[in-house]
């Protein structure tokens, strides 16, 4: 038996429903290729801000237990100009480019849409769901369905592109935000974004350790709540989800895909796996699939709505 | 556990005017080449190679604030240490040279110690007089070593490229490692190149999570603190971004 792995997302075609997440390697060109060659499906760019931004000082990223991991890297990227010098010929990269844009504000965000049309990115993520840097997502106070309408329509009006709209698992009406991004203009709801904010405090020094004391939460330990959200966006919007939050196995990935998403976010997984991560994935998912008699991934999408 | 482990500074050396070496009651294996993350809590954490194993030590030399910081640390104050990380330099035949350059001197000079039981020609290069260490900690190991200044206060006056193609005009090395300001590296690579010779590269980029995720030290498509920092000669041949340029704390290129 053939097993069908290619799936589709708001018009475009992945040929695996693995997509590198955003914020993990993603800084330029030659390592997303890297990744695409790794067997992602789909590869998301770090979030691009107008300006460049250095970031929070180090640690930025750390374990606080062997499952969960603490970020705050506070968007460091070299701004819209240089993302568009390194991503302006994607024309020969073997699969789509997602370009991540992160703004303050629905204008900064629709500027930023605008402005990335040269370049060939297949479809563009707005984050609202940051919970580390100030100004931006949460801290910005994008988690809410009315700044979620606002900077979705801000945005839709700016591209033509698929638009996926990056939600928090903070906030409790995940539902209604999610259907506030889908009747503003959204094609897809990415979810989640990383947890929290968290802490872990050194007790030698008594010092928080992150540079910015607090950061998201990611790994396995934010999977079953990831799960939840999806299964929540499943039920409230029509629009296709991708599902991330401590995707590690094909198990993970098919668990994900039950719950309602029809593609999978890999970030911490690199973590545990290499970048080789999204290949095994997929064979997991392939042998999966051909031992429960399924012979297309897509069938198992919303699985466990199934009365 | 990728954390950061709280370490007492047990004894501090000065090494030059701008330079210490700091040690800790710790014994850790590594390979010349590897580095750590170094916190100072509550203000940052940068990379350090592995500059002793047993006890542990690294050699920290004044460039801007984070050095300058770290410099002022005394014995009993606490720092935080992860790793090692990455690959280290992997010992080739039976004459080996290193060609160290500034502070590249540091995981060169472990390298030495390690490596002691091959024959160590070892070349040296710094500013001036007042910038040389670890020529000393160098002389128990290599059997030869030139000295090189820009400015001639101390050994040859010159580049330590210069002396290289001297030495490779007259006689053979099944390697050479070096490691020190990516321009001087890749001109020791094209020499290498030119000579028919093995060459190991420790390279540097701004480095943040120090584990593979975060991208911020690619070169090419190659992660330095995951897949480096050392590289063969068949590595380096294929980076194109090698003596080109590097990425600040952004990620925006700045070019050499
Ligand atoms: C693998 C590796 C091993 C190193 N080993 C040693 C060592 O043994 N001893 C030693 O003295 N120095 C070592 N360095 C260099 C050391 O990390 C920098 O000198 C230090 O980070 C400078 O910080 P600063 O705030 O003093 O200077 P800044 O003014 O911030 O920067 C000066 C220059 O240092 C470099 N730099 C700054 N931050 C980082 C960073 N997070 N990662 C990498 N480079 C940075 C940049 O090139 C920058 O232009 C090593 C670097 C790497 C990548
Ligand atoms: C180091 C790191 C950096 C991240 N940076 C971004 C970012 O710039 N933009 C964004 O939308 N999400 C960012 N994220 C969130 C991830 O894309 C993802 O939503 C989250 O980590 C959960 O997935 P995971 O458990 O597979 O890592 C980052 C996550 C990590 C770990
Ligand atoms: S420092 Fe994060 S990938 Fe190398």
């Amino acid at each position: 038996m053939s097993i069908k792995l290619d799936v589709e997302l708001a018009g475009l075609r992945l040929r695996n429903p693995t997509i590198l997440a955003s914020g993990i390697l993603g800084i330029s060109k030659k390592i997303l290729e890297r990744v695409a060659k790794s067997g992602a499906g789909a590869v998301t760019t770090k979030s691009i801000t107008v300006k460049p931004r250095g970031g929070h000082n180090n640690p930025i990223f750390i374990q606080s237990t062997k499952e969960t991991f603490l970020n705050a890297v506070g968007y460091s990227n070299p701004g819209l100009k240089a993302a568009k010098k390194e991503f302006e010929d994607l024309s020969d990269f073997p699969i789509p480019v997602i370009g991540s844009l992160v703004g303050e504000d629905a204008e900064e965000f629709a500027y930023l849409a605008e402005n990335i049309k040269e370049i060939g990115f297949k479809a563009i993520e707005i984050v609202l769901s940051c919970p580390h840097t100030p100004g931006y997502g949460l801290l910005g106070g994008h988690g809410t369905p009315e700044a979620t309408k606002e900077i979705t329509s801000a945005v839709r009006k700016k591209t033509k592109l698929p638009l996926f709209v990056k939600l928090s698992p903070n906030v409790m009406n995940l539902g209604e935000v999610a259907k506030a991004a889908e009747k503003a203009g959204a094609d897809a709801i990415t979810a989640v974004n990383t947890l929290g904010p968290g802490m872990v405090i050194d007790v030698e020094t008594a010092k928080p350790i992150l540079g910015f004391k607090v950061g998201g939460l990611s790994g396995p330990a934010l999977k079953p709540i990831a799960m939840r959200c999806v299964y929540d966006i499943y039920k409230a919007v029509k629009i296709p989800i991708i599902g991330v939050g401590g995707i590690i196995t094909g198990k993970d990935a098919v668990e994900m895909m039950m719950a309602g998403a029809s593609a999978v976010g890999i970030g911490t997984g690199v973590y545990y796996r290499g970048m080789n991560i999204f290949k095994e994935v997929c064979d997991e998912i392939e042998e999966f699939l051909e031992s429960h008699g399924y012979s297309n991934v897509k069938k198992i999408i919303g699985l466990a709505h199934r009365d | 556990m990728e954390i950061p482990e709280v370490l007492e500074i047990k004894s501090v050396i000065k090494e030059n005017y701008k330079t210490k070496t700091f040690f800790f009651n710790k014994k850790i294996e590594a390979e010349p080449g590897q580095f750590l993350m170094v916190w100072i809590p509550g203000i940052d954490e940068k990379p350090f190679a592995v500059s002793f194993e047993n006890p542990l030590g690294i050699t920290v030399g004044r460039v801007g604030s984070f050095t300058t910081q770290l410099l002022k640390m005394k014995k009993g104050d606490k720092l935080g240490i992860r790793g090692p990380y990455g690959n280290g330099f992997k010992l080739k035949g039976k004459e080996i040279c290193l060609v160290a350059g500034g502070r590249g001197i540091i995981p060169l000079a472990f390298l030495a110690e390690k490596f002691k039981k091959v024959d160590i020609t070892a070349i040296v290069g710094a500013n001036t007089k007042d910038d040389l260490f670890f020529v000393k900690r160098l002389k128990k190991y290599c059997f030869r070593i030139i000295v090189v200044t820009d400015d001639g206060s101390s050994g040859i006056k010159g580049f330590p490229t210069d002396s290289l193609k001297d030495l490779l005009e007259k006689e053979k090395f099944d390697c050479v490692y070096t490691c020190g300001p990516e321009i001087m590296m890749k001109k020791v690579f094209d020499i290498c190149e030119n000579y028919n010779t093995e060459c190991q590269a420790s390279l540097e980029r701004y480095m943040k999570c120090g584990f593979g995720l975060c991208g911020q030290c690619c070169i090419d498509d190659i992660r330095i603190c995951k897949d480096g920092p050392v590289f063969n000669s068949k590595q380096l041949s294929k980076l194109t971004e090698f003596g080109v340029f590097e990425r600040d704390k952004s990620g925006k290129k700045v070019y050499f």
